[in-house]
């Protein structure tokens, strides 16, 4: 058991203890996948949905009871955008220590991105990553890279990275610079169903760049990047997508551009779908105040017109997913200069306070919308089988806290990180319980 | 009367009050210059730190002087002899400074925002002496000096500050400090060297320089860096000496009374031609002896010395 002196709580996965019964009773359940939004019991045995009904079914009389009164009770949230640093980093994070902050998030997935080091782009590393995280507190999908060395020459070896459990291919960090090796990693992914996740960005506009070029860095002398470094590159890809009929996602979007074409794509049927992070909708390029590295990301915050689209795009369901781009940098990566601060922030601990403060308590996403954007959606574009509280499925459950009022404290992170964007945020809601298979993996207690 | 400021991070910011002490004060020390033996006690026993990430000849040697003259204990560190090269953190090398028992450190930076960070590291009184594409409010203050010395006053003149305004800390803390003191700047240069979103500085920006020097009391030129010709910003010399460079026919057309004005090193022949650089209405030499004065006044103010 691992506790934080404000009550958050992880307790490492004991498999030589059955995972037992649980009643979860009194709270809202929120399962959009099959259509339920009402106060019932969810009732979980061998880690499983036993039942989700009106009243304690009778054989649960003597099970662990959850009282989940004032609260949501909802499939487990999944992060399809992490960066949990191993092999390589450990110093910034480690799968352990990743899927602790998952777990103390709410999320009980979440999909790795493959710029460790060395990157994960073949089998053998696709398996490592696997390996390591059997037995944490949140199950890791990762992410193989699209082309070897993530160096955007030669295709890596999708089909035998998918074979092992990979879930997806991406490049993240960087875009893919030749449209034609792009065009074949899209070509050569349809024969998986697997997503290519684009990190999109013209690297030779953005170079040397350190935040949105506006009036903002233009005041505080600071090089852009303008926001048509990450249109262009949506603009492409959409494009290649569009002519290959391969099936992209497209990373964190941050521009109003970027939302309009991605909106536009949609119209038109090409098959793409889209996340955005929680400091895109919430935070502009003119937080970045007296030149916080913490508020330093790639792609860069943008302006209130940007923040607004990416708002507008979540609502009318252009973004599909709400991911955090979590980025764990160690402080001599953040304690320094703008200039030569790290890009990346640490998201996984307040990934979901914020869309429940800035979105759905603004009732600009419904309860339900939240649970589709944090959990069916990533679920179901990478092909996985969570997303839901159907009977007889694992039971990774999150429940949610929507009223607890909290402030940001990086100093009570998991993770080993504590380059958060909103530390010190009064925020509205989180995560109080979260079970993987049944297990309660975390709890957060007074 | 203390300044309202702490630190000189930039002109940003800094109120008509501020400035008009510094340059009040400055002209008083530009008296002590033209002394038999220019110096004053005034710093005696402060230590002040060259903090230089950037090569720099004249601003260097002239806050070196300007320490010196108020009698105060310049220490010089720069990249190249530092353990910079052996990776140290800015972070752990102000703290390493600091831990000496300095009093102020004057800072040039390759990176934007640099004098604030160390003020968020150390207790020592910071002064900016350049700041990536920020400011470098010193060049400023000596430039309005130079200005006011010679006109009288600054309320009221135009200045039209010509070239490579995108990467010129020297115009934004013009554009800054000026347009505080009720003076009128354009700023005028190829779109490429100009900024993209330029609304933020609060001065008109064109790409026209006969709309820039109409009606100008001041004209300021810019050092045009040769290497962004390789960048493709501008295609060649010739072309930019004929739409941007200052010459005696253009000469012609300004003022007779207007001030010409360089914030050093000239490319001369390019952005300004040597019959200019050195004819009547030059105040560039003017313009490096008063930046002694007003460092030492941006010194003597923040530092904390008495007896002037």
């Amino acid at each position: 058991m691992l506790k934080k002196p404000n009550g958050a709580t992880i307790y490492p996965i004991d498999n030589s203890n059955p995972a037992g019964s649980l009643v979860i009773k009194g709270g809202r359940v929120i399962d959009p996948a099959n259509r339920i939004d009402d106060t019932l019991v969810v009732a979980v045995k061998d880690g499983r949905i036993a039942s989700v009904s009106r009243d304690v079914p009778k054989e649960f009389d003597k099970a662990k009871v959850i009282d989940a009164k004032g609260r949501w009770v909802v499939p487990g949230l999944m992060d399809m955008h992490v960066h949990l640093r191993e092999p390589g980093r450990e110093d910034k994070e480690t799968i352990e220590t990743g899927t602790q902050a998952a777990a103390a998030g709410g999320f009980t997935a979440l999909a790795c991105m493959p710029n460790t080091n060395p990157v994960l782009d073949e089998e053998s590393k696709i398996r490592y990553v696997i390996q390591r995280s059997e037995g944490c507190t949140s199950r890791v999908f990762p992410i193989g890279a699209i082309t070897k060395g993530s160096e955007g020459e030669e295709l890596a070896p999708m089909g035998e990275m998918v074979r092992v459990g990979a879930r997806a291919v991406s490049d993240d960090g960087k875009a893919v610079a030749k449209s034609n090796i792009m065009r074949n990693a899209l070509n050569y992914s349809k024969s998986f169903n697997i997503p290519v996740i684009c990190h999109c960005e013209d690297m030779v506009l953005s170079q040397k760049g350190h935040m949105n070029e506006g009036v903002v860095s233009t005041r505080m002398g600071v090089r852009g990047i303008p926001a048509i470094a990450e249109e262009i590159g949506v603009a492409r890809d959409l494009l290649l997508a569009e002519y290959t009929g391969a099936r992209i996602h497209i990373a964190h979007v941050s521009t109003a551009g970027s939302v309009r074409m991605i909106r536009e794509a949609k119209k038109r049927g090409v098959k793409v779908t889209a996340e955005t992070c929680p400091h895109y909708f919430t935070l502009i390029d003119a937080d970045i105040g007296m030149y916080d590295t913490n508020k330093k990301m790639n792609p860069p915050l943008g302006t209130a017109n940007d923040r607004q689209a990416v708002i507008e795009g979540l609502c009318d369901g252009t973004i599909d997913v709400i991911a955090s781009d979590h980025a764990p940098h160690v402080s001599e990566e953040k304690d320094v200069e703008f200039d030569a601060a790290s890009f990346g922030v640490a998201g996984l601990e307040t990934s979901l306070g914020v869309v429940l403060t800035y979105l759905a308590d603004k009732n600009l996403l419904m309860p339900a919308d939240v649970v589709l954007k944090m959990s069916c959606n990533p679920n179901k574009i990478l092909g996985v089988p969570g997303g839901t509280l159907s009977i007889g499925t694992a039971a990774d459950i999150t429940i949610v806290d929507p009223k607890a009022e909290w402030k940001v404290e990086s100093q009570h992170f998991f993770s080993k990180a504590r380059n958060t964007a909103f530390e010190g945020f009064p925020l509205k809601g989180f995560a109080c319980c979260t079970i993987l298979d049944g297990r309660v993996v975390f709890e957060r207690t007074n | 009367m203390a300044l309202s400021i702490r630190h000189l991070l930039g002109l940003d910011g800094v109120s008509r009050e501020d400035i008009t002490q510094i340059l009040d004060t400055a002209d008083s020390f530009h008296e002590v210059l033209e002394r038999e033996i220019p110096v004053v006690p005034t710093l005696r026993g402060k230590t002040v730190v060259n903090l230089f990430y950037e090569s720099s000849t004249r601003t260097r040697i002239s806050f070196e002087l300007a320490e010196k003259r108020l009698s105060a204990s310049p220490v010089n560190f720069s990249v190249s002899t530092s353990s910079v090269s052996k990776g140290e953190s800015l972070h752990d090398t102000i703290k390493n400074i600091e831990a000496m028992k300095i009093d102020m450190v004057v800072v040039r930076h390759g990176a934007a925002g640099v004098p604030y960070f160390l003020t968020q590291c150390t207790n020592a009184v910071i002064v900016n002496a350049g700041d990536g594409l920020h400011e470098h409010p010193t060049q400023a203050l000596l430039d309005m000096m130079t200005i006011r010395r010679k006109v009288g006053r600054l309320e009221g003149l135009k200045v039209a500050i010509v070239g490579d305004i995108f990467h010129s800390r020297v115009a934004r803390s013009n554009a800054w400090g000026m347009k505080t003191m009720g003076m009128k700047v354009v700023l005028c240069g190829p779109p490429t060297l100009l900024p993209q979103h330029p609304e933020s500085l609060g001065v008109p920006v064109t790409d026209n320089l006969g709309e820039a020097l109409d009606g100008a009391d001041v004209v300021m030129l810019l050092r045009l860096q040769l290497e962004r010709q390789s960048s493709g910003t501008f295609p060649s010399i010739r072309e930019y000496r004929e739409r941007f460079g200052l010459d005696l026919e253009k000469l012609s057309t300004l003022s007779k009374n207007v001030l010409i004005m360089h914030p050093g090193p000239i490319n001369r022949g390019i952005e300004l031609a040597s019959n200019v650089a050195d004819g009547p209405h030059s105040v560039i030499l003017e313009q490096v002896t008063n930046g002694v004065a007003v460092r030492m006044a941006v010194l003597y103010l923040l530092g904390g010395g008495e007896n002037a």
